[in-house]
């Protein structure tokens, strides 16, 4: 009897001296109580394209690259290089991205005031990619100001402000055009119902300032309380975005689903990304009716700056949470799963944070000990 | 008397001609320099009276200013109030609320401390604040943010200042349907306004000893616009150069804002992403019930205001907090440059909320407006 014991008892002992009990915990959540039953052929490695990008983009996606080559994910990337100060997505680009329908990305970095349009843009507009979806939420070992911060903020991607029709009227005198259409914003307000839907998510608020922009804010709202009329068991209220950014800093427990038009929704992922740990840890991407690319959640500090890249000591925490994402939407749970759980751990145990989560790890350290975490 | 008949004639005089410096005649006491960049007025004598408009506004308006009143009266504050009242019909002269006399009192005065004004729901009138922004011409925002000692919030150490351009940008309301479902907006930057604001942060920062002055923008995607923001900034920036001056693109802004608020100091930026940031500063220290803030125009105008709403549901119950409209009152006193009565009372009000013995209902306590104010009193 004690022989059979002895295995128990060392299990007992090992999982009570482990100071973070995750192992026990995460190993019971992880079995799926139903089974996923693919079809066949499911299991095909997948083609995905890689845009490596600019500053510490190369670094990160370099990052994903071998934690999903550790896990033997039945993907596989055909990397392209583009800069942020080329003129335009090159062809072969767009072609290997309509051809394999899912994208992952780092940060282009569009020049300030260049005259170069941005190309993170022009990419979201070519493929049609009208949702952007960041996920922002809190993680154990991760201390922050705020808790119970769970909010995915959906924003419209292709017009709105960021419409890039300016011109000079008079030397000193400038307008830009920022463009509502009622098609746009009924097709954002359907995918951010439909998300809370499918997602299990009980509140959607519009983010709006139309008490100024009364037409233009105005046809954005009209277009959300229809679409609102037709998921009653979800609940709708809309709130005006400078009172949203003042109630996000105090009391961000009350938003859970929001969809805003462009310009609006950068500032409030930006907000609520900061407020949940930090950009370099929100999970996001933008997606269409055919493509979708996955990219670090919020934008802020998705190239980094100098010194980041020299120390190589980028979060890839982002963007490996966005291609966990990504796993899932190329219908491969359980991979996805895994990954997730691995940066989770991570993340939890606190040992391996860089430098924006107050740690001093190098890029390399997080990813050995996410593979290290992967079972 | 008759000096004092002298001393108004020579005033009104001296206002006319522009008179350079205030350093002239110190027997004419208050001499505007009505520079359009002059933005510290006076220097004015300790024995005369500035005469200031106040608008009580609605709601719990008229508390709010009588504790302000109450309390410049105990610290011996020279200024004399001629109070307007928003009229009951629109007057057809300001399509307005608001009197043509109430606009010419603030023009006149160069100095102004407003309460809380609900507009009225309708058509036919342009809502108040709009009728004051363009009729005295407010140009610039600005709204000092700082944590309230005492009064604990999730952040600390914010101690920055807002300043927003309030004229133009995508506020300027032009808007049409194109096609139907199609609407465009437009969003106008112009060089004179630009320059404007940059002036005025840069001045403002100089002024109050602050040591950086950050630029917001979003000039990656919007080129031009907020591209021509930049070059006014850059260009003003030029001329002080012992202040330091970045840009921050604005969704690194707000991350950084709600991360590590002391990253920055004095903040200029166009008309709406002003709109959402000091909202989002306003909220790091507490609320708007807290918030002070300040509208600069033309002419060395300033018409400090409370920016809460009018609190119908409390309004003559004795319990609002006068917190904001006061600390505005106190932005007033500085730009009149009466330094010493300001941080009198500015530290009075701090050292109420501090201590915690008397706080109004929305910051925690139970205490009526009247305790509150009485407190403040004592602190003097």
């Amino acid at each position: 009897m004690a022989r059979r014991a002895i295995p128990i008892l060392k299990r007992l002992v090992q999982s009570s001296d482990n100071p973070v009990n995750v192992g026990l915990a995460s190993r019971v959540d992880r079995t799926r109580s139903v089974t996923y039953m693919p079809r066949p052929g499911d299991g095909t490695p997948r083609a995905v394209t890689l845009i490596p990008g600019d500053g510490i983009g190369p670094l990160v996606t370099g990052a994903v690259e071998q934690v999903m080559a550790a896990m033997h994910a039945p993907v596989y990337f055909e990397r392209y290089e583009i800069h942020g100060d080329m003129k335009s997505v090159p062809q072969e680009v767009m072609d290997s991205i309509k051809k394999n329908k899912v994208c992952l990305k780092g940060g282009l970095n569009t020049p300030v005031g260049g005259g170069v349009s941005s190309l993170n843009v022009q990419l979201r507009k070519e493929l049609d990619l009208y949702a952007s979806l960041v996920h922002c939420c809190n993680y154990p070992g991760l201390p922050t100001r705020h808790e119970n911060v769970d909010i995915v903020v959906i924003r419209e991607n292709t017009e709105g402000e960021y419409a890039g029709l300016e011109h000079e009227v008079v030397p000193g005198v400038v307008e830009s055009l920022k463009v509502i259409t009622k098609f746009c914003s009924e097709r954002i307000a359907q995918y951010a119902f439909e998300y809370a839907y499918l997602n299990n998510r009980k509140k959607v608020t519009a983010v709006h300032k139309a008490n100024i922009m009364k037409l233009a804010d105005g046809l954005f709202l009209e277009s959300c309380r229809e679409v609102a009329t037709k998921y009653p068991g979800i609940k709708y209220n809309e709130i005006i975005v400078d009172n949203c950014c003042m109630q996000l800093v105090a009391k961000p427990e009350q938003f859970d689903v929001m969809v805003t038009p462009n310009l609006y929704g950068n500032l409030v992922a930006n907000t609520a990304a900061g407020i949940a740990g930090g950009t370099g840890v929100m999970p996001g991407g933008n997606v269409g009716a055919d493509h979708a690319v996955f990219e670090q959640g919020a934008s802020a500090g998705n190239v980094g700056n100098m010194k980041v890249l020299e120390q190589k000591k980028a979060n890839p925490v982002a963007l490996l949470l966005s291609s966990a994402m990504m796993l899932r939407h190329l219908r491969f749970p359980s991979f996805a799963d895994r990954l997730e759980s691995a940066v989770k751990r991570v993340i939890s145990e606190g040992k391996n944070h860089t430098k924006d989560l107050g740690g001093n790890c190098t890029t390399q350290e997080v990813v050995d000990a996410v593979i290290a975490a992967l079972d | 008397m008759a000096s004092q008949i002298v001393r108004r004639v020579l005033r009104a005089r001296a206002s006319e001609i522009f008179a350079a410096q205030s350093a002239t005649n110190p027997s004419s006491a208050r001499v505007f320099s009505c520079f359009d960049r002059s933005l510290s007025s006076s220097a004015a004598s300790g024995s005369h009276l500035i005469r200031a408009t106040l608008f009580p506004g609605d709601g719990i308006g008229p508390e709010i200013a009588e504790s302000v009143k109450q309390v410049f009266k105990a610290a011996d504050v020279p200024i004399e109030w001629e109070e307007h009242y928003v009229g009951q019909e629109v007057d057809p002269r300001t399509q307005s609320f608001l009197t043509w006399e109430s606009l010419e009192s603030v023009r006149r005065n160069k100095v102004g401390l407003k309460g809380p004004m609900a507009t009225p729901i309708g058509k036919g009138h342009r809502s108040l604040n709009l009728t004051l922004r363009k009729e005295l011409n407010l140009y610039a925002n600005v709204r000092p943010c700082y944590s309230l000692p005492g009064y604990k919030t999730r952040y600390d150490d914010v101690n920055l200042i807002t300043i927003r351009e309030n004229t133009e940008g995508e506020y300027s309301g032009l808007e049409h349907q194109v096609v139907r479902g199609v609407v465009e907006s437009l969003k106008i930057i112009t060089r004179q306004a630009s320059l404007r604001v940059a002036e005025y942060a840069f001045h403002y920062a100089k002024t109050h000893g602050r040591d950086r002055v950050s630029a917001i923008h979003k000039a990656n995607i919007m080129q031009k616009t907020d591209g021509l923001f930049l070059k006014c900034c850059r260009e003003v920036a030029e001329k002080y150069p012992e202040i330091k001056y970045e840009e921050v693109v604005i969704d690194n802004c707000c991350m950084m804002l709600v991360k590590n608020p002391a990253l920055f100091d004095v903040l200029v930026m166009p008309n709406l992403y002003g709109d959402i940031i000091s909202d989002l500063c306003a909220g790091l220290i507490g609320g708007l019930g807290l918030t002070p803030s300040c509208n600069i125009g033309e002419g060395g105008i300033a018409l400090a205001e409370a920016v809460h709403g009018s609190a119908p549901d409390i309004a003559g119950k004795n319990l609002a907090n006068p917190t904001a409209l006061m600390l505005s009152a106190v932005t007033m006193l500085r730009h009149l440059e009466l330094h010493d009565k300001a941080d009198r009372i500015q530290n009075a009000i701090l050292n109420t909320i501090a201590e915690g013995k008397y706080r109004t209902a929305d910051l925690g306590g139970s205490s009526s407006t009247t305790d509150f104010t009485k407190a403040i009193i004592d602190h003097l």
